[in-house]
């Protein structure tokens, strides 16, 4: 947004609320912030109706912490726990269709290119493993092979937890879940590999132990997909209610998993590493001066 | 009116200058004029072509200041959006992509709709029932866009041939819907579309409709305004709902927040939301009114038999209207509904008063109109309201048809 939009007309600040004050005054539009500063800054996610110990609402306010520019990104989800938090979020959310996240993204993405010449606007889709893996899978293999340049950031819970834990593609085989009365008896999808497939510039695979890694990837994501392509990030974000993880174990569970089966994983293409090394040479060239 | 009267009097301004741009940079569409609806629909000189009405669409969006134009074939829609694609190729439409299927191509013009842009897509019968789910969301997120409809048969056995079955299911989804007769129509209701969609007190996406083949292979003659003018662009700024373009303060809001929870709230949030929509939907009338001459047209007001169709109906009916005054010296009515949604109610009340039989003749198996006709003029009508004479499956509809209906004591081949 512009900062003249979101500036308080002088003489009516006593008559907005504290928390808007708060966000003009201290919040992060127009600068990036550090998962290190967080507690003396107001983030984009504060309150939200998620379940507690979810591990998914400390991925998604970690990843508010590492947009490049939230003033000027838009979200899309779609049915599923993430929503919950994404609509408490301060940047504007789009809650569409089931599974329509990334045809709405490629739609807004180039809509938004038309209106906006000069100013880069980030379009994020944060959506689960149902959302991205099963309903929409066509949108979002498409858009990978159209190389829309937004970023595509899967929840992954390995369940549809919204509606109460059912089976996704997603889902370890074995599992016992809802709609898998034997257990799933199939493997879970390889997102990853079918990322790669498709051409997708950077992809990522993490979990929310490493919290100031979560930011510089989802960082990375955004950027890379502004000026290269197509970036898609999977993160194992843990439904500690169907699964039954206790709670103050959530990210015990985190470490374990990472460390069996969900280890931190980047794909960067020749063009986008060039692109990364290119913003890293001008910072540096910036701070000589 | 002199020619630039409507150049001049421009509400969206002079199109943008783009500095340091040299003329022989600026694409096809950066050299049109923008002018007034109002001049664009009533006074620029026309002139007069003999196309098919895929072709008259491309001629509407070529005037219409589109931004972005989504595709997917699919007969007998394909050739309209190849042509649009064309518009993109020459500068005339500044963003275009085929998108994987109809889900995905709906949901996309969902998204550069709330981007801002003008949108518009074009499908066709099993198409339009796969994007229905998209598309019926789309006044509830006050959506304004273009669809047009090159109607198709939608069920099994699987058939490319005219029929507008499909029409039925978007009567009940709050967008606005327009059937046209002919090519001409399909040139003229499709620019008016953008602009009645984009009015700030209406925000919701429009339909125009046409009988597929009959009106989209076929030529016609459609006069139309010079290429070298355009409608004003969108302004996303002036509509119901803001534009998710993150130029607005920051809010801890969603433009579509999810309704999902089961209290009193989330009821009252969603009946009011629907009540709106119908109401932006009903608001629309003046503009239909005003641009394109109402929502029906009457022919021979005074007749006791009144014909009432839509599409490519009317024209069939025309011709039985001039049959039956010169061969069978009757004078028989004729209305013709443009306007699906809004339905003309209180138009075909005031237009049926008089009549003692009313005949709807329809270009498909179960009747829609005819079932829309009964409930608005219950009550308020002695008529006897004759389901038919109706083709569907591909058929066309010979003059006898309607013929023998008119007059059920001849004898009619066909």
């Amino acid at each position: 947004m512009s900062f003249k939009n979101m500036t308080i007309t002088p003489g009516w600040e006593k008559y907005m609320t504290k928390e808007y004050v708060d966000l003009v005054e201290r919040g992060p539009y127009g600068k990036q912030k550090k998962v290190s500063e967080m507690g003396s800054f107001k983030e984009v996610l504060e309150e939200h109706p998620m379940c507690a110990g979810c591990a998914m609402t400390l991925f998604i306010r970690l990843t508010m912490v590492g947009l490049p520019n939230p003033e000027h990104t838009i979200l899309i989800g779609t049915a599923g726990c993430g929503r919950l938090a994404l609509t408490q979020t301060s940047i504007p959310f789009i809650y569409g269709n089931y599974g329509d996240t990334n045809a709405v993204a490629s739609g807004l993405k180039r809509g938004l290119e038309v209106r906006f010449k000069d100013q880069a606007k980030d379009v994020v889709v944060m959506a689960g493993d149902g959302g991205l893996a099963d309903i929409g899978f066509s949108a979002v293999m498409h858009s990978w092979f159209r190389k829309e340049r937004f970023t595509t950031i899967m929840l992954d819970n390995e369940v549809y937890g919204n509606t109460g834990g059912q089976e996704s593609g997603m889902t370890e085989r074995g599992a016992l879940l809802k709609m898998a009365p034997k257990g799933k008896l199939f493997d879970k999808m390889d997102m990853i590999g079918l990322a790669q497939t498709s051409g997708v510039a950077y992809i990522a695979r993490l979990t929310p132990t490493n919290p100031t890694r979560v930011a510089s990837v989802i960082r990375k994501a955004v950027m890379i997909a502004r000026e290269v392509g197509p970036t898609f990030i999977q993160a194992y974000t843990s439904c500690n209610i169907e699964y039954a993880i206790p709670t103050p174990k959530v990210l015990d569970d985190a470490r374990d998993i990472e460390s069996k089966r969900y280890g931190f994983m980047e794909i960067i293409s020749d063009e986008a590493k060039a692109y990364l090394e290119s913003i890293d040479t001008s910072k540096k060239a910036k701070k000589q001066e | 009116m002199s020619d630039s009267a409507g150049v001049k009097d421009v509400q969206a301004g002079k199109a943008p200058e783009i500095k340091g741009t040299t003329e022989s940079e600026l694409s096809a569409g950066d050299r049109q004029k923008i002018v007034t609806p109002e001049y664009m629909f009533f006074e620029a000189p026309r002139e007069r072509a003999f196309i098919t009405g895929s072709e008259a669409a491309k001629e509407a969006i070529r005037r219409s200041n589109v931004d972005v134009a989504i595709s997917y074939p699919i007969t007998p829609q394909s050739e309209t959006m190849q042509q649009v694609g064309s518009l993109w190729a020459e500068g005339y439409v500044k963003e275009y992509f085929r998108g994987e299927e109809e889900i995905g191509v709906m949901s996309a013009i969902a998204g550069s709709s709330r981007a801002g842009a003008r949108s518009m897509t074009a499908t066709a019968g099993p198409g339009l029932m796969r994007g229905m789910e998209v598309i019926a969301s789309w006044p509830g997120g006050r959506i304004p866009a273009v669809l047009l409809i090159m109607c198709r048969v939608v069920n099994a056995p699987l058939a490319i041939q005219p029929d507008n079955v499909e029409l039925a299911y978007l009567l009940n989804s709050g967008l606005i819907l327009f059937h046209g007769e002919n090519q001409q129509d399909f040139f003229d209701y499709t620019m008016k579309a953008f602009i009645i969609s984009e009015r700030p007190e209406i925000t919701l996406p429009v339909a125009v409709a046409v009988d597929g083949f009959f009106v989209t292979h076929a030529r016609g003659y459609v006069s139309m305004p010079s290429k070298d003018i355009k409608l004003p662009p969108r302004d996303p700024y002036a509509e119901a709902v803001p534009a998710m373009d993150n130029e607005n303060p920051p809010a801890r809001l969603s433009r579509d927040a999810p309704i999902q929870k089961s209290n009193f709230i989330s009821y009252q949030v969603h009946a009011s939301w629907q009540q709106e929509v119908w109401a932006a939907n009903e608001r629309s009338r003046r503009y239909i009114n005003k641009y394109m001459g109402g929502l029906i047209e009457v022919v021979n007001p005074d007749a006791e038999i009144m014909l009432i169709a839509s599409g490519s109906a009317v024209s069939q009916s025309r011709e039985a209207v001039r049959q039956a005054e010169e061969e069978h010296h009757t004078k028989i009515g004729l209305i013709k509904v443009r306007s699906l949604r809004p339905f003309p109610t209180p138009e075909l009340r005031e237009a049926c008063k008089h009549a003692k039989r009313i005949i709807v003749p329809e270009f498909n198996y179960m009747g829609w109109l005819h079932r829309e006709i009964v409930t608005a003029l219950y009550g308020y009508s002695k008529a006897e309201i004759v389901p038919g004479p109706r083709v569907y499956g591909g058929m066309s509809m010979p003059t006898e048809m309607i013929l023998q209906t008119i007059f059920p004591h001849k004898k009619f081949v066909f």
